[in-house]
């Protein structure tokens, strides 16, 4: 964590750019990946290059589900609290979820893994109950496809998606 | 036998590729609007076809093409709303999978129909898998020469970008996007005229997903060709189907399917044991539907004429086990956290109206709670933008149709339907009054 620059490929783009904050949300992504979650420095550091005042920027960061401004664990497990999920059970995977990691929703387990969110409905009604860690959703949950989960990425494997795992 | 139009080239777990939508007539509409018609051509094809916004509000697409301006200034844009935050709704996600480059086809067509220079799809953070997706075939549309300069020697020029958003409901709203854009903190404008004076000021056309992905088919084959595919109304339509139902999954079938026929025939019926007591015809933000609706036709007018909404064509289905007054308050918590907190209406009201529902979900409602809950759905009407109204219809429907289940948590004292699956405790904040 830290050092990197990852905002070196934006000050091209932002020298180019008509409109510099119109790359806000994707320089707190960027800041968000190199630092774990959106800190305080990374914010002032963020709104600097794009000539915002870090005010504006905490505007912005405040608003947003997927930028975090607290630390989060590796792994942001994104538990689908849609009415769809409700029905299925959502509340019963979020207890599981942190029963099994001892967390508190939003707290970061002690291994540093993982947090658990409840999140607005991410569209997979289809799959329900369903989560979602990183660009990969899951579902229909049972407590055995959790452990499953949960116990692949802690041995370090975050499964890859290939071309014949779409969701059509 | 129902030919499938978006969704001709679904097959399991790939999307097609650019060959594949070529060797279907893909990109052939592109080449016979650059080289025979005007963009004046395209926006009447399209205004002729009948086709109505499928985002949830059944604008009339031509309509909205026609509010920019000949003498608008340049650069315009096409916002490609694929932000799909609508509990129930995913055929967006479905559609980008099964067959990106017909939307992206749609999209420049829409470009060319206006004379803008770019579009940017706008996509929700949870889809970042159909994002690279996009920008993948982006990539390779722009490769064999349809998007970049000079388009198959037309002289018309267009790019496509991809935005991720942060994530927030609110986005979905055409003037909220354009601000998100801009890296403002989104919220609704209404002052905004989008054809005007839209992303930056410039002319912006907001279209969804779905309704970009009919244009190429419109421009081959013809407004009245459109039209016919249809029961009411015009064209096709994707319609999601979740809840208690056997298949669960997004069908496109003719605008204008009976909802019965769509849970039997498509979704395959109710889950074994479960009766149909009510659904939710178009996402979170329309009303419960109850056993009587259950042969409706679902179309923009025909629901409109029974005080209902089409919305987005997510069905979302609940049995008789399932407590409706848990429902609602699942889907008042996700609005209240989605308000953009820009107006005290909205900001302030629907916080109220969710307690009001989890103190009767918990046993401690009291008879005074339904005629304020009733006043509420009046006043959120005095909230800035629609989001506030969209968020208080499923409560209205709970009102209208299920008020004696409202009755029987209430002189009951709990709920009748037991604890699971029971609503989660509040936890921002203490009830409005203890």
């Amino acid at each position: 964590m830290g050092g990197q620059d990852v905002l070196g490929k934006f000050r091209k783009e932002i020298r180019k750019a008509e409109y510099p904050r119109e790359l806000a949300i994707d320089v707190m992504y960027a800041l968000q990946a190199r630092d774990g979650y959106l800190t305080d420095e990374g914010l002032v550091e963020g709104a600097e290059l794009l000539g915002m005042t870090p005010l504006e920027m905490e505007e912005l960061a405040t608003f947003y589900d997927f930028i975090y401004r607290e630390p989060v664990g590796e792994f942001v497990i994104h538990a689908c609290d849609g009415v769809v999920c409700w029905m299925f059970g959502e509340e019963s995977v979020v207890d599981y979820l942190c029963r099994k990691l001892d967390v508190a929703v939003g707290e970061r387990s002690r291994d540093g893994l993982f947090t658990v969110l409840p999140s607005s409905c991410i569209g997979q009604c289809d799959k329900a109950p369903a989560m979602m860690i990183r660009d990969r959703t899951y579902g229909p949950l049972t407590p055995e496809k959790i452990d499953e989960i949960l116990e692949t990425l802690k041995q370090g494997h975050f499964p890859l998606i290939d071309e014949g795992d779409r969701d059509v | 036998m129902f030919e499938p139009l978006l969704f001709k080239n679904r097959r399991p777990e790939r999307p097609a590729t650019l060959d594949e939508y070529r060797r279907g007539g893909g990109y052939e509409a592109l080449a016979h609007a650059l080289r025979n018609l005007s963009p004046a051509d395209v926006r009447h094809l399209v205004g002729d076809s009948g086709l109505r916004g499928r985002g949830g509000a059944g604008f009339p697409t031509g309509r909205k093409w026609e509010g920019v301006p000949d003498d608008g200034p340049f650069p315009r844009y096409i916002l490609v709303n694929s932000d799909e935050m609508e509990p129930g709704t995913f055929k967006d996600r479905v559609l980008v999978n099964i067959d990106p480059h017909m939307v992206i086809e749609g999209v420049i067509l829409a470009g060319y129909a206006v004379s803008a220079w770019k579009g940017v799809l706008f996509i929700r953070h949870s889809y970042e898998r159909e994002a690279a997706l996009f920008e993948k075939e982006v990539a390779a549309a722009a490769e064999a020469g349809y998007l970049g300069r000079d388009i198959l020697g037309s002289g018309f020029t267009f790019e496509i970008k991809v935005h991720r958003s942060g994530g927030r409901y609110i986005c979905g709203e055409a003037s909220a996007q354009v601000k998100a854009l801009q890296g403002e903190r989104p919220r609704p404008d209404k002052t905004a005229h989008m054809a005007r004076k839209g992303l930056w000021e410039r002319p912006t056309v907001v279209n969804n997903v779905e309704t970009l992905a009919y244009v190429p088919h419109i421009v081959r084959k013809g407004p009245e060709w459109f039209k016919g595919l249809a029961r009411t109304g015009a064209g096709t339509k994707l319609y999601c189907v979740s809840g208690r139902v056997r298949n669960p999954g997004c069908f496109e079938l003719p605008l204008g399917t009976c909802l019965s026929e769509i849970i039997e025939k498509n979704a395959g019926g109710m889950l074994p044991g479960s009766v149909f007591k009510a659904c939710l015809p178009g996402g979170a933000s329309t009303g419960f539907l109850p056993a009587e609706f259950y042969d409706i036709q679902m179309d923009f007018d025909v629901l409109k004429e029974a005080g209902q909404r089409l919305g987005t064509g997510a069905i979302i289905v609940f049995d008789e086990g399932t407590c409706l007054v848990g429902a609602t308050l699942n889907l008042m918590t996700y609005f209240a956290r989605e308000s953009c907190g820009f107006c005290t209406p909205c900001r302030e009201g629907l916080p109220f109206v969710r307690d009001l529902l989890h103190r009767i979900e918990a046993g401690q409602g009291e008879a005074s709670f339904i005629p304020m809950l009733k006043e509420m759905c009046g006043a959120m009407s005095h909230a800035y933008c629609a989001f506030a109204p969209g968020a208080v219809a499923p409560l209205k429907g709970l009102l209208t149709y299920f008020e004696d289940e409202i009755r029987e948590h209430i002189s009951q004292g709990k709920c009748p339907y037991g604890p699971d699956p029971r609503p989660r405790e509040l936890t921002d904040g203490a009830l409005w009054s203890a």
